[in-house]
């Protein structure tokens, strides 16, 4: 009884409004005037960093990426974030940073538009926002920094499994949930990629869903290999996967004969990599898309430029990046790791 | 008793600790109008579900599917919103569902005399499936912004975050309904002893399936507050946040054996663990920290009763 008068208070504030008499949202958010792109950059900015969950191996690459970045352009930069990974833990984040009045934030949203409100009240009070690896709503955040296209990361899986498999055999992917968007996307487009004539004698046999969870992953990647014996290779293309897939060929009669490939890094990989279990695998550099990202910042609140499509801003050594639609920058071609240069790199 | 009122004075003492130590180590910026809001914002949803809780742990039972409830309340928002039902009709629609997962925790215990540890672990992980199995791993977003506003707008002309009036109405209810009614010195005769309760007369089994029902409404509710103020519908919304909720209700100096507890005890912890979490935060102070400091917290809050005032339940 209490709970339905709590509902009719919540109702009473309200309009009546059912989903397809909804009001759109009133769209773009601040655009501050047009940029300069010979402004002096600012010194001394602070700029906060919000990973997706502190702690994130990955995440504490790009951290120092971005800190690198921060510490040539003499901004102070610092991290902070949750422990959990869920929808709405970086909202209290977010709130927190326009509270302390940062500059601008960096940050790697686990919910586009859970954190999108608080974001577009950061912003109304001057703060830039800059997304990286996972984008929020485009209106409540200046620029996204994207690893890679989903063109690049696609094609550059079919390409290493071809690669791998002399240009013929059957196939299969190993993913990770069923509804996982960008999953689905590169799946998508590798299939486009198989229809092309280089892949004609390369067949893709079932795309198999470890759930992002390391025992299924394992579990599903023997069910692949009862079901077709012939399988001549696996692409994977996640972190989770790859490692799970390798672990097992790595302790079956199929270790050397079947070839895998997918997104993983380094450090998950090394061993198979070294090994020979695993031929070669792709994945960005997450230090470089920290540096990136922080230099767009900066860019940004130096006014050098505004988050429209076709401004340019330079990014230290990694160069001149120029904004593509919808306020994306893309950081580049992904890169592949093989047992020549993964002792490069430590992530 | 005197343990405590003694309690909640050292809650109190605790929560001026915070908002004084507070507002020195972040400079000024903690209790600004955009503070406070952030603040209330934040704890919000915790606090909602601790008020018919703290009734449910006096009562020396347990749930912990609350979050679940949450999660599937938000779920099944996302769904019907996606179907074209108005949100008129949803609201009260998820709450009646969590009045039924509440029902459905209440008959398993009361009926079946099942232990609700047992039964709430269990349902923690199927109301936390259903919740899944209806919306999948999407998120619903499309809301509109006159009804999202009321997560993330204050009331006009102060810093109050509308959930928080929300909270402020249930609290004086739940309050009332534990300190002001018989009903409420059923729950206390209950929790204190259940045998002596049912042989003077109070009818147990109906006042604890009455307990679960309103947790799980409450939940739902909760639920219903958490899909406006991040304007997301999703199935894994408040993973976990069943922790949070038994940490308030235990720090607010409600005993885990039951029989002894208020209200406002339960108030003042929840403003004490959202005023200490956000001014840590502010501060910069490490994530790990945070956490590190609840759990102290918690400890001390069964820590400090125990030792003063060992319970009596079983040893008649």
């Amino acid at each position: 009884m209490i709970a339905i008068v709590a509902a009719a208070l919540l109702l009473a504030g309200c309009g009546g409004t059912t989903k397809n008499n909804s009001g759109g949202d009133s769209g773009a958010g601040p655009t501050s005037g047009a940029a300069d792109p010979n402004a002096p950059t600012a010194k001394d900015l602070k700029i906060t960093f919000l990973p997706k969950q502190v702690n994130n191996p990955y995440f504490t690459v790009a951290q120092g990426g971005a800190e690198k970045a921060a510490a040539a352009l003499g901004e102070q930069l610092k991290a902070t974030g949750p422990s959990s990974a869920d929808a709405s833990s970086q909202v209290t984040y977010i709130n927190t940073a326009a509270q302390q009045g940062q500059n601008a934030l960096l940050l790697a949203a686990n919910d586009s538009n859970a954190v999108a409100p608080a974001l577009k009240a950061a912003r109304k009070q001057g703060m830039k926002v800059v997304t990286f690896d996972s984008d929020a709503a485009p209106d409540a955040r200046d620029v996204f920094i994207n690893q890679a296209s989903s063109q690049e990361i696609a094609a550059g899986q079919v390409k290493l499994i071809s690669d791998a498999i002399g240009g013929a055999g059957e196939i299969a992917i190993l993913s990770a949930t069923a509804n996982a968007t960008n999953q689905n996307a590169w799946i998508a487009i590798m299939k486009q990629e198989l229809a092309k004539p280089a892949y004609a004698k390369i067949t893709l046999d079932e795309i198999a869903y470890g759930n992002d969870d390391d025992q299924t992953s394992f579990q599903k990647t023997q069910g692949l290999l009862q079901a077709h014996p012939d399988l001549k290779g696996i692409i994977s293309p996640t972190t989770v996967g790859v490692a799970a897939a390798a672990r097992y060929l790595d302790s079956s009669s199929y270790k050397g004969k079947v070839a895998l490939t997918g997104l993983g890094t380094p450090n998950q990989m090394r061993k198979f990599l070294q090994d020979g279990t695993v031929g070669s695998i792709a994945l960005w550099d997450p230090a470089q898309l920290g540096a990136l990202a922080t230099y767009a910042a900066v860019a940004l609140a130096s006014g050098q430029i505004t988050g429209k499509q076709g401004e340019k801003f330079k990014a230290g050594e990694l160069g001149e990046y120029t904004v593509g639609a919808n306020g994306e920058v893309v950081l580049g071609p992904p890169l592949t790791f093989t047992k020549d240069n993964v002792d490069k790199y430590n992530f | 008793m005197k343990t405590l009122l003694r309690w909640e004075s050292a809650l109190f003492v605790l929560l001026v600790l915070v908002v004084v130590g507070g507002s020195a180590a972040t400079g000024g910026s903690f209790l600004t109008d955009r503070g406070a809001f952030n603040v209330g914002s934040d704890l919000a949803v915790m606090a909602l579900i601790a008020l018919p809780l703290t009734l449910v742990i006096v009562a020396a039972e347990i749930d912990l599917s609350v979050a679940s409830v949450l999660g599937l309340s938000s779920a099944l928002i996302g769904v019907l919103w996606n179907d074209g039902w108005p949100l008129e009709a949803i609201l009260p629609f998820v709450i009646v569902v969590g009045a039924v997962c509440g029902a459905v925790n209440g008959f398993l215990v009361t009926k079946l005399g099942l232990p609700s540890l047992a039964v709430t672990i269990g349902s923690l992980a199927l109301y936390r499936g259903l919740a899944f199995v209806v919306l999948g791993d999407k998120a619903v977003a499309d809301f509109p912004d006159s009804y999202t506003q009321f997560g993330t707008t204050p009331v006009p002309g102060t810093w109050i975050p509308y959930p928080i009036v929300l909270f402020v109405v249930l609290a004086v209810v739940f309050g009332l309904l534990l300190h002001a009614t018989t009903f409420g010195r059923a729950v206390f005769a209950i929790g204190a002893n259940e045998e002596a309760a049912r042989f003077s007369g109070i009818r147990v089994k109906r006042t604890k399936f009455i307990l679960f029902v309103l947790t799980g409404a409450v939940a739902a509710l909760a639920g219903i507050v958490y899909t406006l103020r991040f304007a997301s519908a999703r199935a894994d919304n408040g993973t976990g946040l069943e922790l949070e909720v038994v940490t308030a209700v235990l720090l607010g100096g409600v005993s885990i054996f039951g029989g002894r507890g208020t209200i406002g005890g339960v108030v003042l912890a929840t403003l004490v663990l959202g005023g200490l979490t956000d001014a840590l935060i502010l501060d910069d102070v490490a994530t790990e920290v945070v956490t590190l400091v609840t759990g102290i917290l918690l400890l001390a809050s069964v820590f400090a009763p125990a030792v003063t005032h060992r319970p009596t339940r079983g040893t008649p």
